[in-house]
């Protein structure tokens, strides 16, 4: 199409690849071929996050996309190719290997490197910066051969770099020319403060340290020698003393840039030359840089709109560097002036030295203009919505800092004008949940996925809720959470009334606390609470009626009305022999046999008046029943462990059997998929369950809520290295925790996203047992453990149960309508018109 | 009513009441049709019968849904796809399509079904 414009990125970091994907959000495919251009050799991936590299996450888990993920957008992505040269006259730019590409528009979004100061000897091997994959891989080499580290910047990234050091075990340093750390943010009562924290966590401080020279030292690798006249030994260096923009092609291109270096670009993120924009870390707005990602993604924001001209009036009007973050472990954050400079301005602050906690305040004219808070940043969300919103203190300013107990007025949603920022992450505020909820959102759920609020960070989980329940209550809309129109309840509400009530069949729970006949909706809901609470046999015949048809006929009902049957083996570990029952069986019965994805067999195409004989034989022979028919526990996948594999570490297969037999037949909202890996290569691929645990050296790791299917989510690294004891505590806890609040048909991975507190407070509930129902879930579990059954064997030994299974009531003849061709060698279900063709038309005649 | 006019000898005895699941379903085979009982006790009626196929789903399994009522109507939801079937007609609610459905009574603890027409 001849009017289609060549738009060019060059750089694929943070704030470039943001600049892409909100590009395609908004439709500018539709005019532009977008090419880009990225130095690394990888696409873009989660700086931010770089220190948790040396903490069990890898390059994988810190893309923010692939390659693959470009291409299929139709966005060309040429990765390892630094651009050398604009040619602004032939609007063209050179690549390293010199092939020139034309523009219409052009992006900058090259960001910064870090900044080394001009010390003699930085230049020698053990000095190395903090910034790419590729330094992070330099680090953990030298690191291999040194036993001590320091890190030359006090700062916000050059704690993060020290965070990375210690998870390399290292002796871990950091020296600060100032006088304190964290200069930028924190006032020095405040970077006092977390300077005792971090030194708690055996982190040595030295600051108002300038170094002059590094050179050989005599029991590490270098010395650094500082002005004082003091020195300090150590293998590695690592300098994280801020950041520089990459200006040098606009530099050359005759664009103009800054004194101090950074492209100078207007409101409109356009640099001097209006075909060229640059957004994110090498762009100089108003004199200034910005270091944190926020800006750059609010800048790639108005460059878009620029670009596709949907919002021509869009500009970038400066960043708010208010910032709230976990540096080592250590709660931090700063808001607008901290240092109290703004003429008149007066602080309050409280410091309290047994819980290693610092809060000010800093207030002009009765509003909030700053603050600092270190140790427990719990306040943050509270002190950011005042500060930036102008929002009129309480009388006594001090009492949003008071020690908990009196507890700061609570400040309502109603407070906040609609330009308040809930969530900062993505930028969307009260006006933007009001316009989602004007525009067919009906829930929380809806609004994060509409607005993409609370999904980044997470922080402002809280306040986002209570703004869309306020907002909802607003507008009369009541959130109708019943679960059918049987019960004026949710799922929830329905367990504890079953736990608490003794309710034992859906008579009882009817009449108590229902109406009508009940439904397809409140019945299995109602099966799986009274299986999870009391673990009755499901076919027993009060509970029969409830099944769904998988569980009646424990198997899993496929489209022609057949059955597939899988036969439980634990952690997918099998003998010969049982092999060969199974394929006996199968061939015995003209059963389509494959391997399931969780290192099972399956066995299609069983008439259900086959199942009990074909289940005789299968238990005879050893087998359980695998429970794949039920929303319950299905398998725990593990690789071969340490017993055969040359890389693992612990014996894998061993811990899986332990677990599949522990949870075997637990019935739970939804369906619960478990894996065990031997070691770090994760061959089991235990992240992508609901419970994935990974062998380390001094243990087990533990991952959960993680799942696969249409929307695969990884599992979040719930605690580390724990012994075989604790592991099984906090699966047992958090499973029964899981069964007791999640909503029907919630995967683990939706309820720990709508959970209040998410991750954080699941693990208080389950490692700190803050809400003290540890001991109860453990008992629970340990009931539905105890009273297990195989539910196949059980039914067989009772001919009542068996009943169920006759082809007809009145004839044992099977059903005609069931139909198998022959396809490699194997059965499959015949086609209508395969039918038609086999039986004439006597048997569809009927159905017509 | 069409089910007291007719006469004795077009009813078909399928099996004894009690061999019918409470809340639940069975299948019966008239001739080479294949049909679905349900019954609900304490209810008027208690028993109902439609075909087994699922038109939707095109397989035999309304037996095996799981009952129910919508606004008061009892129905039968199909297990392979879900769509909702009205005892008493057998009129698919959520689509125009419907299941067959036959007169069905209990005459002295027997399930009688209506001689299906040709």
């Amino acid at each position: 199409m001849s009017n289609r414009q060549q738009l060019i990125v060059i750089g694929n970091g943070m704030v470039g690849h943001a600049f892409v994907e909100k590009m395609i959000e908004a439709d500018g495919l539709a005019r532009f071929d977008v090419t880009v251009f990225g130095e690394e050799p990888r696409a873009a991936y989660d700086r931010v996050h770089l220190s948790e590299y040396f903490s069990g996450k890898n390059a994988e888990d810190l893309a923010l996309t692939t390659a693959e993920n470009y291409r299929e957008q139709g966005i060309d992505l040429h990765l390892d190719t630094p651009v050398v040269e604009i040619d602004t006259d032939a609007r063209e730019v050179v690549t390293r290997n010199g092939t020139r590409h034309g523009y219409d528009r052009l992006v900058l979004a090259t960001g910064s490197y870090a900044f080394v100061p001009p010390i003699e000897g930085r230049d020698q091997d053990g000095c190395l910066v903090y910034r790419t994959l590729e330094d992070l891989d330099a680090i953990r080499d030298h690191a291999e051969h040194g036993r001590r580290g320091v890190v030359v910047g006090g700062g916000l990234l050059g704690l993060e770099a020290a965070n990375a050091l210690k998870h390399l075990g290292l002796e871990t340093h950091v020296v600060e020319f100032a006088p304190q750390l964290m200069p930028a943010q924190l006032d020095l009562a405040g970077g006092d403060m977390l300077r005792r924290q971090i030194e708690a966590l055996d982190v040595r401080v030295h600051t108002g340290k300038a170094t002059q020279l590094i050179d050989a030292g005599e029991n590490h690798r270098l010395r650094m020698n500082f002005a004082d006249g003091e020195a300090l030994e150590t293998d590695l260096v690592l300098f994280s003393a801020g950041i520089r923009p990459h200006d040098e092609l606009a530099r050359k291109a005759g664009i103009a840039v800054g004194e101090r270096g950074g492209v100078v670009i207007d409101d409109q993120c356009r640099t001097s030359d209006p075909a060229i924009y640059a957004i994110g870390e090498c762009a100089l707005w108003n004199r200034q840089i910005f270091g944190l990602v926020g800006p750059g993604y609010a800048m790639a924001d108005v460059a878009v709109k620029q670009l596709t001209e949907a919002g021509e009036t869009a500009a970038f009007t400066g960043a708010d560097m208010s910032t709230k973050l976990k540096l080592l472990g250590v709660e931090v954050g700063s808001i607008g002036d901290a240092h109290a400079r703004t003429p008149g301005a007066q602080a309050y602050a409280t410091i309290n030295e047994p819980d290693a906690t610092y809060k000010r305040l800093v207030v002009l004219d009765g509003k909030l203009i700053g603050a600092v808070l270190v140790g427990d940043s719990a306040d943050y969300d509270i002190l950011l919505q005042y500060a930036r919103n102008g929002l009129d203190l309480p009388e006594h300013p001090e009492s949003l800092i008071a020690p908990a107990g009196d507890g700061p007025p609570a400040l309502g949603p109603d407070a906040l004008p609609e330009t308040a920022t809930i969530c900062s992450c993505h930028n969307v505020t009260k006006g933007g949940i009001i316009e989602a909820l004007d525009g067919g959102c009906a829930n929380l759920g809806d609004i994060k996925g509409a607005t993409k609020a609370s999904t980044g960070c997470g922080g402002c989980a809280a306040l986002l809720k209570s703004t869309v329940d306020h907002e909802l209550a607003k507008r009369g809309m009541e959130v109708n959470t019943d679960i059918c129109a049987h019960f004026s309840h949710t799922r929830i509400e329905l367990y504890h009334l079953v736990r608490v009530e003794g309710i034992r069949t859906f008579a009882e729970l009817l009449e108590r606390h229902g109406r009508g006949l009940g439904c397809d909706i409140c019945k299995p809901t109602a099966a799986s609470i009274f299986a999870s609470v009391w673990n009755e046999h499901v076919l027993e015949p009060v509970h029969q009626p409830l099944q769904d048809t998988n569980d009646t006929y424990l198997a899993n009902m496929q489209k022609d009305g057949t059955y597939s049957i899988v036969p439980r083996v634990p952690a997918g570990e099998i003998t010969a022999e049982k092999l060969i029952v199974i394929g006996s069986v199968a061939k015995k019965y003209g059963l389509y046999t494959k391997i399931t994805g969780g290192q099972r067999i399956d066995l299609f195409g069983a008439r259900k008046e086959q199942l009990p004989p074909i289940w005789e034989e299968l238990i005879e022979a050893g087998f359980e029943t695998g429970h794949a028919y039920g929303k319950s526990v299905r398998t725990v996948k593990s690789c071969v462990g340490s017993t055969w594999c040359r890389y693992g570490v612990k014996d894998s297969v061993g811990m899986a059997i332990h677990i599949e037999n522990r949870y075997k037949g637990l019935r739970s909202p939804h369906k619960l998929k478990f894996a065990v890996s031997g070691c770090t290569r994760e061959c089991a691929e235990a992240q992508s369950k609901d419970i994935g645990v990974i062998a380390t050296e001094n243990g087990w790791n533990l991952y959960v809520c993680g799942n696969g299917g249409m929307k695969p989510r990884h599992a979040d690294l719930f605690a580390t290295d724990l012994d075989d004891e604790h592991l099984i505590r906090y699966i047992d806890r958090l499973l029964m925790f899981y069964i007791k609040t999640a909503d029907r048909l919630q995967r683990t991975s939706v309820w720990l996203e709508n959970l209040e507190g998410g991750l954080e407070y699941l693990r208080e509930v389950v490692i700190d047992d803050r809400i003290g129902i540890g001991e109860e879930l453990e008992s629970q579990m340990q009931a539905v453990v105890d009273s297990y059954r195989c539910e196949w064997k059980s039914t067989l030994a009772d001919p009542a149960k068996l009943k169920r299974f006759r082809s007809f009531v009145n004839s044992d003849q099977p059903d005609d309508n069931v139909l198998f061709v022959e396809e490699r060698g194997q059965i499959r279900p015949a086609t209508a018109e395969e039918k038609r063709q086999r039986a004439g038309t006597e048997t569809l005649a009927e159905e017509a | 009513m069409t089910v007291a006019e007719r006469t004795e000898s077009t009813w078909i005895d399928i099996c004894a009441l009690d061999e019918l699941v409470p809340q639940s379903g069975v299948a019966a085979l008239v001739g080479k049709r294949q049909v679905a009982l349900f019954l609900i006790p304490h209810t008027e009626p208690s028993v109902y019968a439609i075909g087994n196929w699922d038109p939707l789903g095109q397989a035999n399994v309304l037996s095996r849904g799981i009952l129910g009522d919508l606004d008061g109507e009892p129905v039968v939801a199909s297990p392979l796809n879900k769509q909702h079937y009205r005892l008493r007609d057998g009129q698919c609610l959520e689509n125009s399509v419907s299941a067959r459905s036959y007169p069905v009574r209990v005459v002295d603890g027997r399930v009688q079904l209506a001689q299906p027409e040709a």
